[in-house]
């Protein structure tokens, strides 16, 4: 086993810091050591998105990201969202639309949403599906997805307004 | 009655049957708090990691633990042997057979399980299953179920070479595992022997996945001193695998728990109980720690749960004006290794004699020839009530081929054999009797609804300029809500189901059901069905079920049974505490208990409106000592609904697809899908089921298929290669409905959630041939992947500039 290594993050705005092999994924670290259990396991390859978390103002899939990447990073999962005991328009637009069905892909999903938005806060259907189409989800057929990032960015245009 | 303003405000507040509630499940979900199974973590726990057989036909020679055990953080390494001395290296399967749960003394599939390694950590673990040394001797498999049952064929089941049973009538090749049959034989083949025109097709549903996001795992926690077995399990039917593991370890029923939790995804892949399972039990009783077996996603696609491999051919006898006199439907199905998948015992080849569909075809026999191959086991599963899908398949594909053979239109031909309005109830030539049905107004809504005719007229002119353009028409009736018990057990159990309600003194209520949600909703609409029976608002009914040790029994959710079957229950149980609440309320407004009237959420006296009691008034009372002489305190009941018959959904669907013709690509440009499922509780769940119903029947007509090569070996049975439709491939889906209610359902609602997958696959499959009709093509297997497609073209010569 090679030496395990210190690394320090911010995840969901507070600092953390845990002790890892180098060869640990962010995915089992945010999962099993710092108890976020919100971003899920669907793949191994990179393909289903249920991972997905926001490292450093971009999308990524934490399966496929070493920990000892993260030294000093800012890391977002859904558990971040709720601020104060608000929700994030997305969380409130994914409820609202039937955006959910199991819940697995949803939490990847809303993160995905997210940067979609910061990125382009207007975005058409064709937008919303090539942005989304790294997330895959078995219930819904995506329909109601759309739906819910089109009425979210709506909610938080008018917020913004 | 003209419902009063007071009147519907109270309706309004109980927001109950009919509503597009929103979810009750949602507000966990969202914040990322659902409870999966990866989620559970006990102290102490270990993880579990599988060794798969590199083979699909081997001989172990010998298994070595000596390097995996060096791994630091590695426990144990169990294998068939150390499963021995407790008798649990086999275990019986829901479908009469048995299957190794570590691999005895030979692996008949492809990354069967060998071993399991128990370590600390989930990376300890796989280290070590790395370093498991397996010795194999490869013999040859066998992977065309054309070929199991030659003469010189090697056996794959040596274990059960001299059993001719195995559980479904006598098998006649050590290969064969039975063979099934139904329909009037004679009768039949007396009338394709007159017939006018008599038809033939050989049409595959290929072996595929349903592939559910989260994989199949379990946590398995064993207490030695009390003897308490607690497992949180994948399961869509945890009742029924809490007997199968009581059977299997001994261990008294009342002494497991099984904790269903959220489950994400279901499909079918999590009914059966697998070896995974079993070892990750076992391991738990012999080191006394929980432990823990999550599934990868190569495993997944690899050895749990496929669906279909039935390799069918249908035969259609008609009259010229395309009116269906005998149908003759026969599958060569292909179960993998062990004869593992669900079905109901009586019926081994499940529901498939629903395949004379939504017709009136007088005379019909069909026959399912099972047999073993070296794959995996399975073949129940993906969203279709025991062989649906592949009876519904051959006929709605049979009635295009009809159509073409004799010129007619295709929704015409269908007109011309549908079971007309004032038939029903209709007794198939095969004895279902289909509920209720209106066939006829359903496709003519649809075609109305996607201006067919201007459609057909559009096609002429693109077939004129050498284009492709198809529309497909599914005019399916499904069969779902196994079922009455009568027909329907598995491992003896019949398949009803339950509901248990208790009304609290302050009139809000907890009902806990045998089903088990995967994505369904069933905390909102079960809630839905007893807020109208009973007159409490949903707002206020606690649904939970799962849980083993607290819901009653029952057989679970899958084949889109927990409405016809469980919400039955729910407003069975909920009428018997309606009949109570009358009772008391007859004695405290002192009249008799015909004197009274239901109205929304209370009795009234009848022409004494202003006397009434509510439910929420007599939950009170039900728990005082005012109550009628004799009567019991409390309002609960309990209902285990037995079902007098299945019901049966249904629906019209019209796809039109566009094909590139020099490259192959299909493009779904629009797909139109009205449903019929009796009573609607949710509009919106019904919606977002036929949504993800569709979705999923994309998949499998556009692109799923799992393949290998001659040896057995998989070649795509990762994500990478496994087709699962993004946003951007997945078509728009315009959704409509016509309500028909079941008459034998409390409430007339029927399932719903299988329905757009197995109308949506013949749909989209009928859209692409129909484009190639005019060449004379009358089928082509699925998957239609572009480059399967344009092999069509070329052969055509259409692909030619």
């Amino acid at each position: 086993m090679a030496t395990k290594q210190a690394v320090s993050m911010q995840l969901n705005g507070k600092v953390v810091d845990v002790v890892v092999e180098p060869r640990e994924l962010l995915i089992h670290t945010l999962r099993e050591r710092l108890g976020t259990t919100g971003p899920h396991i669907g793949c191994e390859t990179s393909h289903c998105g249920a991972c997905t978390v926001d490292l450093d103002g971009m999308s990524v899939k934490s399966c496929t990201v070493l920990t000892v990447q993260c030294q000093n990073s800012e890391v977002l999962t859904i558990e971040g969202f709720e601020q104060g005991g608000v929700l994030h328009a997305l969380q409130e637009c994914f409820s609202e639309q039937h955006g959910l069905q199991c819940g697995y892909c949803t939490p990847g999903m809303i993160t995905r949403a997210y940067r979609l938005l910061k990125e382009i806060p207007n975005p058409t259907e064709e937008e919303i599906r090539y942005w989304m189409a790294g997330n895959l989800c078995r219930c819904t057929g995506y329909q109601n997805i759309v739906k819910a990032v089109q009425f979210a960015a709506k909610k938080l245009a008018t917020k913004a307004a | 009655m003209a419902a009063s303003p007071d009147a519907l405000e109270r309706q309004d507040k109980l927001q109950g049957l009919g509503v597009s509630r929103l979810r009750k499940e949602d507000a966990r979900f969202i914040r990322g708090r659902g409870t999966y199974v990866d989620d559970i973590k006990l102290p102490g726990m270990l993880f579990g990691s599988i060794v798969r057989s590199p083979y699909a036909h081997a001989r172990i020679k010998s298994i070595d633990k000596t390097r995996a055990l060096a791994v630091p953080g590695v426990v144990a390494v169990l294998t068939a042997d150390d499963l021995k001395p407790v008798k649990l290296h086999w275990m019986p399967t829901l479908g009469g057979d048995v299957q190794a749960v570590l691999a005895d003394k030979k692996v008949c599939f492809q990354l069967q399980e060998v071993a399991m390694v128990i370590a600390s950590d989930r990376y300890s673990a796989a280290d070590g299953a790395e370093l498991v040394e397996v010795e194999y001797e490869e013999l040859p498999a066998i992977v065309d179920p054309h070929q199991s049952m030659a003469k010189d064929a090697p056996i794959i089941r040596e274990d059960i070479a001299d059993k001719d049973n195995v559980g479904h009538g006598k098998r006649t090749h050590p290969n064969h595992i039975f063979t099934w049959e139904a329909g009037d034989k004679p009768a039949v083949d007396a009338v394709f022997d007159k017939a006018d025109v008599v038809i033939r097709e050989e049409i595959l549903n290929p072996r595929v996945h349903p592939c559910p996001l989260e994989t199949c795992g379990c946590v398995a926690s064993f207490d030695k001193p009390t003897g308490q077995l607690t497992v949180y399990l994948t399961s869509q039917a945890p009742h029924l695998v809490r007997t199968v593991v009581a059977m299997l370890s001994g261990i008294p029923e009342s002494k497991i728990r099984l904790i269903g939790g959220d489950i994400g995804g279901g499909f079918g892949n999590k009914v059966p109980v697998y070896p995974g399972y079993v070892v990750a039990i076992v391991a738990s009783i012999v080191t006394g720690v929980p432990i823990k077996w999550i599934e990868s996603r190569i495993d997944n696609i690899s050895t749990t749960g496929f669906a279909r491999d039935y390799h069918g051919v249908g035969e259609l006898a008609a009259d010229k004006d395309g009116r269906v006199k005998a149908l003759r439907f026969t599958a060569l199905a292909d179960h993998g290794a062990f004869n593992s998948h669900v079905s109901a015992t009586k019926l081994p080849a499940g529901l498939f004699s629903i395949c004379t569909g939504s017709y009136a075809i007088p005379k019909a026999y069909c026959r399912v020839d099972a047999v073993y191959t070296n794959k995996a086991p399975g073949g129940v599963a993906y969203r279709c009530s025991l062989r649906v899908t592949e009876a519904v398949y051959l006929i709605e594909r049979m009635m295009d081929v009809l159509a073409q053979k004799l010129g007619l239109d295709k929704a015409e031909i269908r007109r011309r054999n549908f079971v007309k309005a004032e038939q029903f109830p209709y007794t198939t030539a095969f004895g279902w009797t289909l509920d209720s049905g209106n066939y006829h107004t359903a496709l003519d809504k649809v075609l109305k609804a996607v201006d067919y005719d201007g459609l057909r007229r559009e096609q002429a002119e693109k077939r004129a300029r050498g284009e492709l353009m198809g529309i497909g028409i599914s005019t399916f009736t499904e069969i779902v809500g196994a079922g009455p018990t009568k027909v329907c057990d598995i491992l003896g159990i019949g398949l009803f189901d339950s509901c248990d309600i208790r009304v609290n003194p302050t009139g809000s209520a907890i009902a806990r059901l045998g089903t088990m949600s995967q994505g369904q909703g069933h905390a909102t609409t079960y809630a839905q069905i007893i807020a109208t029976e009973l007159g409490l608002p949903s707002e206020e009914i606690q649904i939970e079920e799962g849980d083993t040790d607290k819901a009653p029994y029952g057989a679970g959710t899958w084949g889109s049974r927990s409405t016809p079957v469980a919400g039955a229950a729910a407003a069975m149980a909920a009428r018997k505490i309606r009949a109570k609440a009358q009772k008391i309320a007859a004695h405290l407004l002192e009249v008799g208990e015909g004197d009274l009237e239901w109205e929304i959420d209370r009795f009234k006296v009848k022409g004494h409106p202003s006397q009434s009691k509510t439910m929420k008034e007599l939950a009170m009372a039900a728990h005082t000592s005012n109550l009628p002489a004799g009567m019991e305190k409390g309002l609960d009941a309990s209902e285990y609904y037995d079902p007098p018959n299945m019901t049966f959904p249904f629906g019209a669907y019209v796809c039109v697809v566009d094909i590139d013709r020099f490259t192959g690509e299909p493009k779904v440009r629009r797909f139109y899908a009205l449903d019929d499922c009796g009573t609607r509780i949710n509009p919106m769940i019904i919606e977002g089921q036929i949504h993800g119903g569709l979705t999923e029947a994309f998949a499998v007509a556009f692109g799923q298929q799992i393949p290998f090569d001659e040896h057995g070996n998989h070649l795509g049975n990762s994500l990478m290669d496994y087709f699962l439709p993004t946003a951007v491939e997945t078509p728009h889906w315009e959704t409509d409905h016509t309500v028909t209610p079941s008459p034998h359902h409390p409430i007339g609602a029927k399932g719903v959630a299988e329905s757009p997958h197995v109308g949506g696959i013949p749909c989209f499959s009928n859209a692409v041939i129909d484009a190639f009709a005019h060449l004379g093509v009358t089928h082509m297997d699925m998957p239609h992947t572009a480059y399967r497609v344009w092999q069509q073209c070329k052969a055509l010569g259409v692909d030619k500039r």
